[in-house]
């Protein structure tokens, strides 16, 4: 029980107080460029979550198993791990749009072209070195196999969030299509702005959940 | 395209400034524009180690470029940059490690940012290292100018300093939203704006004179 609710708090810390656009910024470019439309939106979004849960559990495996000094290999490899992680990741999104492409033949139509620009999008590589900067939360040192489960929790939350911030902002855009934007706000500009007041009443959950 | 087609150097170095500022006109690499501009002194250590990741990719693609396989060009571009952006990760830990914990993770963010991967895939792999390095220092510029704007209009507003000195008289209030994740929406929202809008009026300028030009005889 008590496992379920530190899984629970990190869940709501990360999608909701935390969000990953509104405050840690990461993976803006899509959000600006492929929030038009409510449906891309969500393909997007579950896009981004899939991958960074795999990616995630790849990356704390490799991390705390072989690149960290406590590790099998017994030696600080630690300096290599930013070209580890984007290799991983570039691995991750290939085999995991293999693997859709070959048994899921819907769902890889419905993400598209989205899974290949997955690579170069900073929320993925952003969790993993986010999880890897609080080693005291996720560490194999210092939380065991339970670091592994609230790492890949904290990813798969980060990609929820992700989901979340995309979605209404894509239905916001919606709505304003028809409405009369000045010509330099329009595009980026009223985008941007928009992003803004969400991101004030996100501001609203701050300190929540730990 | 043969090389000769492509701009030279000089142009390559104004065009990043402004004309084809990767921030405002490009609207590249946002992560870490809205996310290190709280304050002027943690957007120029962003800026130094942009500077030395972009020129170090750009030389180095530039001299490999006969050598790239298409289809693994993507992936060569990565581990270069990754490796760059490693030594100048470790380097401003070892230096600067206060800097280096405020900007915590937008260094090696550094590796996906699509300034960087864009300038070796258009520029750097198609021509010499000299036009490549020019081009790495002006987009650099442009980045820099960008990230110092938004930074000086966020840490002056929210914080009444400009780089740790104070330059607003305490009477002022202190606008503590510009330094929270909204202040930085609203701000880079309203920059981009007023770029639009300006180089909107120079093209309609331009227009009229055209215009004007030409129908003037006419009349006469």
């Amino acid at each position: 029980m008590d496992t379920l609710m530190t899984l629970l708090t990190i869940v709501v810390a990360t999608a909701v107080v935390n969000n990953f656009v509104f405050t840690y910024f990461l993976g803006i470019c899509s959000y600006l460029g492929v929030s038009k439309r409510v449906d891309m939106a969500v393909g997007m979004g579950l896009a981004v979550t899939f991958v960074m849960a795999i990616a995630g559990l790849l990356t704390w495996l490799l991390n705390n198993l072989f690149l960290s000094e406590h590790g099998l290999l017994g030696y600080d490899l630690t300096f290599v791990k930013y070209i580890v992680f984007i290799f991983v990741i570039a691995g991750a999104v290939q085999l995991v749009e293999m693997y859709i492409r070959k048994f899921h033949p819907p769902l890889y139509k419905a993400f598209g072209i989205f899974l290949p620009l997955i690579t170069t999008n900073c929320a993925i590589l952003g969790a993993c070195l986010l999880v890897d900067l609080q080693t005291d939360r996720f560490s194999y040192v210092a939380q065991g196999m339970m670091g592994l489960a609230k790492a890949v929790v904290y990813n798969v939350a980060a990609g929820l969030g992700y989901t979340l911030a995309i979605v209404l902002m894509a239905s916001i855009r919606e709505e304003i299509e028809f409405a009369d934007i000045p010509r330099p706000l329009q595009g980026a500009g009223i985008t941007l702005l928009i992003a803004a007041i969400l991101a004030m009443a996100f501001q609203g959950f701050a300190g929540m959940a730990g | 395209m043969s090389e000769t087609d492509l701009p030279g150097a000089g142009e390559r170095f104004i065009r990043g400034i402004l004309p084809e500022n990767p921030v405002f006109r490009q609207l590249l690499g946002m992560c870490p524009v809205l996310a290190v501009t709280a304050g002027v002194a943690t957007a120029l250590t962003m800026s130094a180690a942009v500077l030395f990741v972009l020129v170090g990719s750009n030389l180095t693609v530039s001299l490999l470029r006969r050598q790239l396989v298409p289809h693994l060009r993507i992936l060569v571009y990565t581990l270069l940059i990754a490796v760059y952006v490693t030594i100048a990760d470790i380097v401003l830990k070892a230096h600067l490690p206060d800097l280096s914990r405020a900007l915590g993770p937008y260094i090696p963010l550094i590796i996906v940012n699509c300034i960087i991967i864009g300038r070796a895939e258009v520029v750097a792999s198609k021509q010499r290292p000299w036009p490549a390095f020019t081009d790495a220092v002006g987009q650099t510029l442009g980045f820099t100018l960008a990230l110092v704007l938004l930074a000086s209009v966020r840490e002056i507003l929210g914080a009444g300093k400009w780089l740790g000195f104070q330059v607003l008289p305490d009477a002022f209030p202190k606008w503590g939203i510009m330094l929270l994740p909204p202040g930085a929406f609203i701000s880079l929202g309203i920059l981009i704006a007023i770029v639009v809008w300006s180089s909107q009026r120079q093209a309609r300028k331009a227009r009229e004179a055209q215009l004007a030009a030409t129908v003037t005889p006419e009349v006469a």
